[in-house]
């Protein structure tokens, strides 16, 4: 079964998100492609060619492919995906903008969100807020799938030496353009990458409070999420909430601190290994997923915490 | 201009759906149905556009059962002109959905289509792309700011680390995320007013769209559980237990 999957890069070098989904692909056949479209994106291409079980690299650069913009990108994935049984992509902002694009030009229903490969044409998604979990069987001949990544292990970055090939085809539509890019400057590590999790919800009560947080996480070298009830109310930026309409994730180690565990916060962090619960209401929902809840207020606890560690 | 915003009538986001016993599908029999939140926002910012001006005409359609009309009344109430379902007894699949919304489209040749990024049940976030791909139309997914001028659109995105601007060419179509407006509230006379406005009905089978599902179903299972660990009295033990049981700190 030959596989093309669609890279998640920032032309220099793969975003964490492609390992997994390259190691996804693993589970479906040998013959592994992955395409780097990009701009300048040698860094990349290079990156996609040392990771273990990659058989070889599509290499498309042109300016119509510097931002990842899904019109212009699509019909090259939809013109190289007619000698594939699958495309796969990160179910990433990045990959659930493009694959529905390409699955449209290619008559097909693509599924989102695959979270295991029961076997070569049924899949397991969440549905419903991940309240459920549905398998579902695709009869279409191409199979589309985005790949949750906190779902499957990353393929090792190195050890491959896949062969890379230049693909000429542009394609312009000239509908879309880039204005400009406001992403987040900070040392600490991405949410979905992080191994430790500090999250804050409507219990910090304002924006302000959350810097004990990032304290917090700069203690465990980890990154700081929030509710989405904390992001509704204005304390914290979206690309921060963790939950089942924001980032799913899966650190070794999850703190919770002032989050109440709406459903839709556990479905996007109940995988994590280790879970922390810090919540004054002691029937607090969090705390039948955390591994430990302590029932305090929160500004005694964290700056105790902070002070202990 | 004219601005169409595609709705869906879905479990009230309040509900905890539940699988049948049988696990063939999700328990719906006796839950509450809305407008699906994401298509909400949709509705508001279509109205706000035509409130600034910038619009003359807000054309609101939904793909469903005849109880679908209860949500296009709602999304009048909010402001919307005029409806129009289109009828069916069967579950489409996005691109299904997509399909009958092209031709919907080509009908009404709106200069916006404003939609939500996905619904609440099948959380599938595919529509809107898939209907921009059949169209060739740009498309300004996962919207947090809407700008309309000199026939243009600047749509900021909601992406992994941050923000996204892009400048789209009209029309366009646009899905809208979280943060791109608060709905109002339907009040008293607007609901009113609502039951007045025209609300058009076609099948499905007349709008000649291939509508045959390409994934099937299989089951459906409650997510694994995970199960309540211990409480802990004081920051020394949570440490102590972090260190040497989790032993996930050093």
């Amino acid at each position: 079964m030959s596989v093309l999957i669609i890279a998640e890069h920032d032309n220099q070098s793969l975003k964490g998100a492609s390992l997994n989904c390259i190691a996804a692909a693993g589970r479906l056949g040998e013959d592994l492609t992955v395409l780097v479209a990009g701009e300048n994106a040698e860094g990349a291409a290079n990156a996609a060619a040392a990771v273990s079980g990659v058989s070889k690299v599509l290499h498309a650069d042109n300016a119509a492919y510097a931002h990842q913009l899904a019109e212009n990108i699509a019909p090259l994935v939809a013109e190289l995906a007619k000698a594939y049984e699958y495309v796969l992509c990160p179910s990433t902002t990045t990959g659930k903008n493009l694959l529905p694009r390409v699955a449209a030009l290619l008559d097909v229903q693509s599924i989102s969100d695959v979270m295991a490969i029961e076997s070569a044409d049924t899949f397991k998604r969440p549905i419903y807020a991940g309240n459920v979990i549905a398998t579902v069987k695709s009869s279409d001949k191409i199979k589309l799938l985005s790949i949750r990544s906190t779902a499957f292990d990353a393929a090792a970055a190195d050890g491959g030496s896949a062969n890379i090939e230049k693909i000429d085809s542009v394609h312009d539509l000239g509908l879309s353009a880039f204005e400009s890019e406001e992403l987040a400057q900070s040392d600490r590590p991405e949410l979905t990458a992080a191994n430790v999790i500090v999250s804050g919800g409507r219990g910090m009560q304002n924006g302000e409070n959350f810097q004990m947080l990032y304290d917090l996480a700069d203690k465990f070298g980890g990154a700081v999420g929030a509710s989405r009830a904390a992001v509704d109310a204005g304390y914290v930026p979206n690309d921060m909430q963790v939950g089942q309409t924001g980032k799913i994730v899966a650190p070794d180690l999850y703190v919770a601190i002032g989050i109440s565990g709406a459903i839709q916060h556990l479905a996007g962090m109940k995988d994590s290994k280790v879970i922390v619960a810090i919540n004054k209401d002691e029937d607090a929902p969090i705390f039948q997923v955390a591994d430990y809840g302590l029932v305090a207020d929160l500004f005694d606890a964290v700056p105790e915490l902070l002070s202990k560690l | 201009m004219k601005i169409l915003v595609p709705i869906k009538r879905v479990v009230d986001y309040n509900v905890k759906v539940r699988p049948k016993e049988d696990g063939s599908d999700v328990d719906l029999a006796n839950v509450k149905m809305s407008v699906n939140p994401f298509c909400e926002i949709a509705v508001e910012e279509a109205v706000r556009i035509k409130e600034a001006g910038q619009a003359t005409e807000i054309v609101v359609v939904s793909i469903g059962t005849s109880k679908a009309q209860e949500q296009i009344r709602a999304a009048m109430a909010l402001g919307a002109d005029r409806g129009i379902l289109v009828e069916t007894e069967d579950k489409l699949e996005p691109l299904a959905v997509a399909k009958c919304l092209q031709k919907i489209y080509e009908e009404e040749t709106p200069d916006l289509v404003i939609m939500g990024k996905q619904s609440i049940d099948g959380d599938n976030n595919q529509t809107g792309q898939m209907l921009a791909a059949l169209l060739s139309l740009p498309q300004g997914t996962f919207a947090s700011k809407l700008s309309l001028a000199d026939g243009k659109c600047s749509v900021t995105r909601e992406i992994d680390g941050g923000l996204q601007t892009l400048e789209l060419k009209l029309p366009a179509i646009i899905t809208t995320d979280l943060r791109l407006n608060e709905p109002r509230y339907a009040s008293l006379p607007n609901i009113m007013k609502a039951k007045k406005k025209p609300l058009d009905v076609k099948a499905l089978a007349d709008l000649g769209v291939d509508s045959t599902p390409r994934v099937t179903l299989l089951s459906v299972e409650p997510p694994a559980e995970r199960s309540a660990g211990v409480k802990v009295a004081s920051i020394d033990e949570l440490l102590d237990k972090l260190r040497n049981e989790a032993k996930v700190i050093q």
